[in-house]
């Protein structure tokens, strides 16, 4: 079983691989992604059960912070009942749950993200007191004073010369420089799996 | 021309330097994220915690399913070594199709420790389908289930930050990496380990040493290489005004 998991996974992805290469391949690449986008689908209605499974064993064994699992479960089978009544476009649907209660949650961690940022900054150098960690520390200062908006408008110099030369020359530079290594990770990596050395699938 | 050309060069360059890795396996240099990650595997059964893998919410059929697969390598590894523990090791992700990967290679790892018995589909989760919902519902794992060492390997945003944040008033280690830009500074500044830009795909190869994770390393730097001096090639041929 796990040798025909592994021949049938190298062989779709070697396909789906050749599709954007060859134009005779590219028929046969849509026609697994489709299928890959059904498979998707399943397994995010089984990403739901696993969800409920969990918080569900939560509220038996009545663990700490039990509640919000309770809270988490009424919740989805509530969004689930009303959107399968009044349907996901309903006014009720977009102004209450969307609007009412996703959107504003998620403003709030982001508000409270932002707060954690400016908490990690001020920590960083007490945590970490090297090179990398200074040059952090003063890189995102510069940049902070060249963005903010003050009464008598750009701070002299940082605003106009030394935040777009560090943003523009140093950051995009280095930026660069990770985004590529990031890409040629991925590559040696994809192929691993293509190759079936790496195997997240199928079981041992 | 390039992107195929540099495929089949990959290809070549990874299965030559595999069976050379064989017989030699090389050295590698010592990154701290990776010493604390191997001390915290074998703390966390001996302090009767548990790691917690968050696999973040890169989904496979894009580009971001690069980190997230690097994960899935480390999972096996961190499933195996701690599946005799008391406390299992729980993995988070934030897409479904990572989601059942993460449940099929938590389920390998016992299998291969010879403990598949042990092995409960609950251990792998799905914690939310957006990076917050994610964040939110990974944040809880990390504060509450009595975590020692929180690893946040694939792809995260800035909303990594609310997890280094619960990670920290639970007094956990955290060891972060992501390939996105804004994610790297957020856990740059908050984790006490990060690891920046392709470290992040050499996990496998620090942890498990096969000839093929070894090889990749090889072949990432020999790419990378090429790449500096094409670009240091092309800027000077400018610069003298060939193009």
């Amino acid at each position: 079983m796990r040798v025909l998991t592994a021949i049938i996974a190298i062989a779709v992805g070697i396909l789906i691989l050749l599709g954007y290469f060859l134009p005779q391949a590219a028929v046969v690449q849509v026609v697994l992604l489709d299928w890959a986008i059904v498979l998707a689908g399943t397994a995010a209605l089984i990403g739901v059960f696993n969800l409920v499974a969990v918080h569900a064993e939560k509220i038996r064994r009545k663990e700490k912070n039990g509640v919000y699992s309770a809270i988490l479960i009424i919740g989805l089978f509530a969004s689930f009942l009303f959107g399968l009544v009044l349907k996901p476009q309903s006014d009720f649907m977009q102004f209450v749950v969307l609007e009412g209660v996703i959107i504003p949650v998620e403003a709030s961690l982001m508000a409270l993200l932002a707060v954690s940022l400016l908490y990690a900054a001020v920590r960083l150098l007490r945590r970490r007191a090297d090179v990398m960690s200074v040059f952090f520390v003063l890189a995102a200062s510069l940049i902070f004073l060249g963005s903010v908006t003050l009464p008598f408008g750009d701070i002299p110099l940082i605003g106009t010369l030394i935040r777009p030369w560090v943003s523009q020359i140093l950051a995009l530079g280095g930026a660069r420089g990770i985004l590529i290594g990031v890409a040629l990770g991925a590559l040696t990596t994809g192929l691993r799996v293509l190759f079936g050395v790496d195997r997240p699938y199928g079981g041992r | 021309m390039i992107a195929p050309a540099m495929l089949v060069a990959a290809v070549f360059l990874l299965g030559v330097i595999t069976l050379w890795k064989r017989r030699s396996p090389g050295y590698l240099r010592e990154i701290p994220a990776f010493v604390r990650l191997a001390r915290a595997v074998g703390l966390s059964i001996e302090d009767g915690k548990r790691l917690h893998v968050s696999l973040g919410h890169g989904g496979l059929f894009e580009a971001r399913g690069g980190p997230a697969l690097a994960g899935l390598a480390l999972l096996r590894n961190i499933a195996e070594r701690t599946s005799v523990s008391d406390m299992p090791s729980v993995a988070t992700a934030g897409d479904s199709t990572l989601g059942l990967l993460t449940q099929d290679t938590l389920q390998a790892g016992y299998q291969a420790a010879g403990v598949g018995e042990a092995y409960v589909h609950t251990m792998g989760r799905i914690s939310g389908l957006t990076p917050f919902s994610y964040a939110a519902g990974a944040m809880h794992v990390a504060h509450n289930e009595n975590v020692s060492t929180n690893i946040l390997l694939g792809h995260f945003g800035p909303e990594a930050g609310l997890l280094a944040e619960s990670s920290e008033r639970a007094k956990a280690t955290l060891i972060g990496a992501t390939d996105d830009l804004a994610g790297q500074s957020v856990l740059f500044a908050s984790a006490q380990d990060a690891l920046i830009g392709e470290e992040l795909f050499a996990a496998g190869a620090y942890l498990d040493a096969r000839p093929a994770h070894l090889a990749s390393l090889t072949v990432q730097d020999i790419f990378r290489w090429t790449i500096i001096l094409a670009l240091i090639g092309g800027s000077a041929a400018k610069f003298i005004g060939v193009f």
